[in-house]
């Protein structure tokens, strides 16, 4: 009764962030919305026992997501880029709401399937890690997992492409003022170390419990971004040979293991008496690689040559 | 006594619609791009809810997983998308698609 109530309201609190978020008067209240929409839906989380998305999404849709858009903000009020207002459109919302209608009909008339906990808990024993999900991400899911963190690094290619020519081999970002005294300087300060701590306890973890290489790079490389925000730190040139080894480090390590896998049968197949120390090596290479492309996202594109 | 999957099941189908009508009602690039970050969510939520159909066995592994790669794509998605929107902004100083204006594309 009483988890049921506590249901009932975070389902209210993530409506109206949500509603506030797209519906907010202005762009900066959006984004602010956005961001206490992403806490909620990293909560909601919590309450389907989905431990790891719950710390994927607190970090990336409420954390990195939110420091983005705040960006975008500031570059769009510096170009003094306005746009048209929203067109008040009450068939389109009908029609939106009737999609949701039609979605939660759909939802609720699901049948009772059980889904893939019995395989996953068979295959268990061997997979390399005792946690179901970073089981299924690095060993029964492996491709998808590979594929995506190569998908990183060719969007972290689109932003580059974007720089002007005469900023390539800049620092990315914009360089930030910060009061010696200010609240920035002195979080900038204080959080790094805890952050790293956390950010490589969650990689350490991942393999017994929630935790893991997304939820630890993401800690990392919002560690980074507050060191840069506040000034303890400059992010290196995009031509930094360091700084590309560590970006490629996380696919070509995988990729190393699938083609070993590939030798002994099957392409990204681990072997059960090595699994652990493979899924570990693995989850290592990786953080570097999400680390560093995260944080480079959201910087963006050098945007001056020094 | 109902259970949380359902809730939070059809939560996720009011955020599919409440971000689809953001990202068609602005014209704002950016209010757009923040709108389907709604949607995209709300799709998550209902695929992680349906995870939990079966309430004996808890919790379905595979889905968390697929959701979390999503997650991550979609900032990275989202970082590209940003980084379009502010050439866009710089050189044209408007921050919307010119046939969102009533220009000619």
């Amino acid at each position: 009764m009483i988890s049921t109530a506590l249901d009932l309201v975070l389902v209210a609190l993530l409506v109206a962030a949500a509603l506030a978020a797209v519906g907010a008067r202005g762009l900066f209240a959006g984004v602010v919305f956005f961001v206490a929409y992403g806490v909620f839906v990293a909560i909601a989380w919590l309450r389907l026992d989905a431990i790891d998305v719950a710390l994927a999404e607190a970090a990336i849709g409420a954390g990195l997501t939110g420091v983005l858009l705040l960006g975008a903000v500031g570059h769009l009020t510096r170009a003094g880029a306005g746009a048209p207002p929203r067109r008040p459109a009450i068939p389109l919302a009908l029609a939106c709401a009737g999609i949701s209608v039609m979605l939660g009909w759909a939802f609720l008339s699901l049948p009772d399937a059980p889904g893939l906990q019995v395989p996953v808990a068979a295959a268990l024993p061997g997979s390399g890690s005792t946690n179901p999900v970073t089981s299924v991400l690095l060993n029964f899911r492996a491709f998808d997992t590979l594929l995506e963190s190569i998908v990183l690094l060719a969007v972290l290619v689109g932003v580059w492409a974007l720089a002007p020519d005469a900023a390539w081999g800049g620092r990315p970002g914009l360089v930030q003022r910060v009061r010696p005294d200010g609240v920035l300087a002195g979080f900038g300060r204080l959080l790094p170390p805890l952050g790293l701590l956390v950010g490589v306890y969650l990689v350490w973890a991942g393999t017994k419990q929630p935790g893991g290489a997304f939820q630890g790079g993401t800690v990392l490389a919002a560690v980074w971004l507050l060191a840069a925000m506040a000034g303890v730190t400059r992010a290196p040139r995009v031509t930094s040979l360091v700084l590309r080894i560590a970006l490629v480090a996380g696919p070509v390590l995988f990729l190393a293991v699938g083609m070993a896998g590939a030798l002994g049968g099957s392409f990204l197949g681990l072997r059960p008496d090595w699994a652990a120390a493979l899924v570990l090596t693995i989850e290592v290479g990786l953080t570097l690689s999400i680390a560093s492309a995260l944080a480079l996202l959201v910087l963006g594109p050098p945007e001056r040559a020094a | 006594m109902i259970p949380s999957a359902t809730l939070f099941g059809l939560a996720g189908a009011a955020l599919v619609g409440i971000g689809l009508y953001g990202f068609l009602a602005h014209a704002h690039l950016l209010r757009r791009l923040l709108s389907f970050n709604v949607l995209g969510s709300g799709v998550f939520l209902m695929f992680g809810a349906a995870a939990w159909r079966s309430p004996i066995l808890g919790a379905d592994a595979v889905p968390h997983a697929l959701i979390i790669t999503g997650i991550v794509v979609k900032l990275a998605g989202s970082a590209l998308a940003i980084a379009l929107l502010v050439q866009l902004a710089r050189a044209t100083r408007r921050a919307a698609l010119p046939e969102d204006e009533g220009r000619p594309p």
